[in-house]
């Protein structure tokens, strides 16, 4: 871990003399700044609490590669598999960090789905405000790590009532032959009032040379705007993900969040949410289905800041084999955030005696008039539903495999993009072993 | 609303009925904590050579270790060396009978509402009078030693028998358990020591008070309960403080075994002063108290907490037996500037096992409660079952209200259910109550009840109509 921490700061000396006169900037400011936060932090350990049941020493012992050299000879239908390619889409495609023009499809018009290295050469209004001003270093190590060398990721703006007329896709594709590969890719997403917009985010390795991604997502949901943004987790087992996004929400704004978490090594997920002005509805929805050697760990917050705000949350795992999963999520009601309602639940099933879960669903509350309540079971499926699925003919594998479905699926919900469903339906059934032998 | 926010206001102004002092002269040691202070609690009190070095072990073990800082209250920490660690009543020649104890003392607990004979007469309640860290009368001690059953003192324990005390002290909460743990093994001055053998059901329950009375001392109390095979006992524990200024420390430390299908039943009444309304002052309550389950074994935890100024507790079980059961049920009332953090852990070890947890915490004022617990299923603890509910009531924008459970699963036949409420009074059941008739000041009294009752429920009758006027005077004002 110290090695990498060492290696970590004096990469950033290159890294700063790579900018070029871009040193004086503010934003280089709160680079150095952010750096320095990390420097007295250090990764995070399993003594702090809230990395209490996640450790990342395994991954960070690897002599990771920090700047990898850019892979130019992938050809679309290598990866055409990973796009949801029925419907037309903006695409903001990354390998190894660094943009890829070839692969990505992004305008300027009516909006701006581009660059985050873009954004920096061309809108100082947009990175004045909103860059480093939603996402929070106070303790947060992975945050600072990854301020200090944000220089690339996606760029979305949306100005005042214009409607993103399809889906936006931001994938991170990691490849290399050599080094295991640490990216830190940096996106920012600005809604202006009354916009709406619908956002895919992946990461994907195409090789089992192992990746280290410590991503941080900033999203400002303005006044009366709708956001819904989906995270599609199926990375190699190779690969380990610290994923930082970070939400405010402002007056009378809707932001659903879904997370679909099936692969990867070493997945972290930290989704907070700030609710900072009055009547924003909040739903955050999460399915975890991993096995062998996997961990997934979402930590959430719904930090209610004002009045008459609403938060729903619905968080379903099944684990198997020696899986490991963490759900912490927690709800802070501020002093004035009076008539709040929010709700957090949380199920697990365990598909294996060597599986284990870890919950704490935390209440915080300093308002009286409220509503708020969480619930969390641990528990396995109906065996007299089991009996009734197999003397109607269905095979055990297939009706516990439905049984699994119907648990997950209440998570779906939300999902509104048709082939992304049918996606996730598949990822799913793949994940199960099984045929489901119906669409949705 | 305005009336029942009225309700609100007179109880928060309202000053802590049981403050009075009792001018008892006392047998001090000197201020501070070190070895020395050790070996003279140990002289004073006859002990043998093991149990001095019992001690010492600990302080040393204590001296290492640092004081917790993940609590949610905040307290200033209490000064170590500003502390008496012994200050026991003059001893008179031996009192028997009640007739012969201090009757200033006997003063202090009508006060209090509670007359020991009285108590003695009408309900069948055994006592071990606890103040200030000696016991001073012990009642019904015959009848309980026809049927072999120990109820004493923990010093007579330790001096009559030491073969049990050694077998069993420290080994549901080890000296190193945590820093107040490890502060109490190597000063407490006194407590209850209980033995039921095997298969005998005590018939009644036993009961201890405890007191802190003397300014700037704290109390360290030490409790063990042994329920042999097949045994059956219900025990009580109360406590109300005098109104005090500085802040005086209780670190207690509870243990429970209860053997191969023993059952053992914990009930506590907690209202140390509090500190007044503007948080001056109170009681720091930090107590460890731990159960063991052998097979079949049950230990049943009920708690009334009203008092403190900052409480610290989370009586736990261990389900180490296959099939034993653990439950916990709590009340916690905080007002003012209390701050409360207090829950339950239940680790499962044994096949079958199962817990129940219900919390209910009522907050008022500027106060803050914190539910915290753990509920731990091991690998091998097959088919283990856990629900869990915790409730919170909040009257009034000043306070605070927080949960943090901790829920860690490495068995796939567990079944788990977490339940979690933060809520104020409802309109509309304020409402329906007005629309039938009742006023809104009975309303909230009626709901507040009815919302504390499935754990009220579970204290014993001499106990449950204490704890309804304790609720009463912490909440309710003139109301109920």
């Amino acid at each position: 871990m110290e090695e990498l921490k060492d290696k970590l700061e004096s990469s950033y000396i290159v890294f700063e003399n790579e900018l070029n006169g871009e040193s004086d900037t503010p934003v280089h400011k709160m680079r150095r700044d952010a750096l320095e936060n990390f420097e007295q932090l250090g990764f995070p350990t399993k003594r702090n609490e809230e990395w209490k049941y996640t450790n990342l020493k395994p991954i960070l012992k690897a002599d990771y590669k920090l700047f990898p050299k850019q892979e130019d000879d992938i050809e679309f239908k290598d990866v055409k598999k990973y796009f949801l390619n029925e419907i037309d889409s903006y695409k903001v495609v990354f390998i190894n960090g660094v943009y890829s023009s070839w692969l990505s499809e992004t305008t300027h018009q009516g909006y701006d789905i581009c660059t985050f290295g873009n954004a920096l050469r061309k809108y100082p209004d947009a990175i004045d405000g909103y860059f480093n001003k939603i996402a929070k270093q106070d303790g947060q190590a992975m945050v600072s790590l990854n301020t200090a060398f944000a220089s690339e990721g996606a760029f979305i703006r949306v100005p005042k009532n214009k409607v993103v007329d399809k889906p936006i896709q931001i994938i991170f594709f990691n490849t290399t032959n050599d080094r295991e590969i640490m990216v830190q890719p940096r996106n920012l997403i600005i809604l202006e009032q009354g916009a709406k917009a619908e956002i895919i985010e992946r990461h994907q390795s195409l090789n089992d040379v192992p990746v280290l991604t410590n991503a941080v997502t900033e999203v400002s949901v303005g006044a009366n705007a709708e956001l819904h943004y989906y995270k599609l987790q199926n990375d190699r087992h190779t690969s380990s993900l610290v994923d930082n996004t970070w939400i405010d929400q402002h007056r009378d704004s809707v932001a659903k969040f879904s997370t679909f978490s099936f692969g990867g090594r070493i997945t972290r997920n930290n989704l907070h949410f700030g609710l900072k002005e009055e009547n924003c509805l909040t739903y955050m929805n999460g399915v975890t289905i991993i096995g062998e050697n996997q961990h997934v760990d979402h930590h959430t917050l719904a930090d209610h800041l004002v009045p008459h705000c609403e938060s729903h949350e619905l968080y379903k795992g099944i684990y198997d084999s020696n899986a490991t999963g963490v759900f912490n999520g927690k709800i802070v009601v501020h002093k004035d955030a009076q008539k709040t309602n929010a709700f957090q639940q949380n199920d697990s099933v365990l598909l294996s005696d060597r599986a284990t879960v870890d919950a704490k669903p935390q209440l915080e509350i300093y308002a009286d008039d409220v509503a708020c309540s969480h619930g969390c079971t641990v528990g396995q499926l109906d065996e007299e539903a089991l009996f009734y699925m197999r003397s109607r003919g269905i095979a055990e594998k297939e009706a516990r495999a439905l049984l699994m479905y119907a648990f997950a699926s209440d998570a779906l919900g939300e999902v509104d993009i048709l082939e992304l469903r049918k996606k996730v339906n598949m990822l799913i059934a793949k994940k199960l072993g099984v045929n489901l032998d119906f669409e949705l | 609303m305005s009336n029942s926010d009225q309700i609100l206001d007179d109880v928060t102004k309202k000053e802590y009925e049981y403050g009075f002092y009792t001018n008892i002269e006392s047998d001090r040691a000197p201020k501070g904590l070190n070895e020395d202070i050790i070996r003279f609690i140990s002289a004073k009190k006859n002990e043998p050579e093991w149990m001095t070095e019992w001690r010492l072990d600990a302080y040393h073990k204590w001296l290492e270790m640092t004081e917790p800082t993940w609590l949610k209250p905040k307290y200033v920490q209490p000064d170590f060396q500003e502390i008496t660690y012994f200050a026991a009543p003059k001893k008179k020649e031996g009192p028997d009978s009640l007739d012969e104890v201090d009757p200033e003392l006997l003063k202090t607990f009508e006060k209090l509402g509670i007359s020991l004979d009285e108590q003695k007469r009408l309900t069948g309640v055994a006592m071990d009078v606890v103040v200030d860290s000696v016991s001073v009368a012990t009642t019904f001690k015959k009848t309980l030693r026809e049927l072999g059953i120990i109820f004493c003192s923990m010093s007579e324990a330790i001096q009559e028998h030491p073969e049990l005390v050694k077998k069993y002290l420290g080994t549901v909460v080890p000296k190193t358990d945590n820093f107040y743990a490890a502060l109490n093994s190597a000063v407490f001055t006194d407590g209850s020591f209980c033995y039921i053998p095997k298969g005998v059901k005590c018939p009644m329950e036993l009961s201890t008070y405890f007191r802190i009375n003397e300014a700037g001392t704290g109390q360290f109390e030490r409790t063990l309960v042994v329920a042999d095979k097949g045994s059956y006992v219900s025990y009580l524990e109360g406590c109300t403080a005098p109104q005090r200024d500085e802040n005086q420390l209780h670190a207690a430390v509870v243990e429970l075994v209860a053997l191969d299908d023993a059952e053992i039943k914990y009930s506590t009444v907690q209202n140390w002063y509090p500190g007044d309304a503007d948080g001056k002052g109170g009681v720091y309550n930090f107590v460890t108290k731990r159960g063991i389950c052998e097979k079949n074994a049950k230990i049943s935890w009920t708690q009334v907490e009203t008092g403190s100024a900052v409480t610290w507790k989370y009586p736990s079980c261990i389900l180490k037996g296959d099939n034993s059961i653990g439950e916990f049920y709590s009340v916690a009332v905080t007002n003012n500037h209390q701050q409360a953090d207090t829950g339950t852990k239940m680790i499962h070890l044994g096949k079958n096992t199962k817990s129940t947890i219900i919390s209910k915490g009522i907050c008022a004022g500027s106060s803050d409660g914190s539910y915290r617990g753990l509920v731990k299923i091991g690998p091998r603890a097959h088919n283990a079952r856990n629900f869990s509910q915790c409730d919170s009531l909040l009257m009034g924008d000043g306070c605070g209200s927080h949960t943090f459970p901790y829920i860690e699963t490495q068995n796939k036949s567990a079944k788990i259910e977490h339940e979690a409420t933060t809520s104020k009074i409802g309109e509309d059941q304020i409402f329906y109550c007005n629309q039938r008739g009742i006023g809104t000041e009975e309303a909230v009294a009626l709901i507040v009840n009815g919302y504390a009752k499935e754990v009220l429920n579970q204290l014993p009758m001499e106990f449950a109509v204490e704890a309804q006027k304790l609720l009463a005077i912490s909440l309710e004002g003139s109301v109920g």
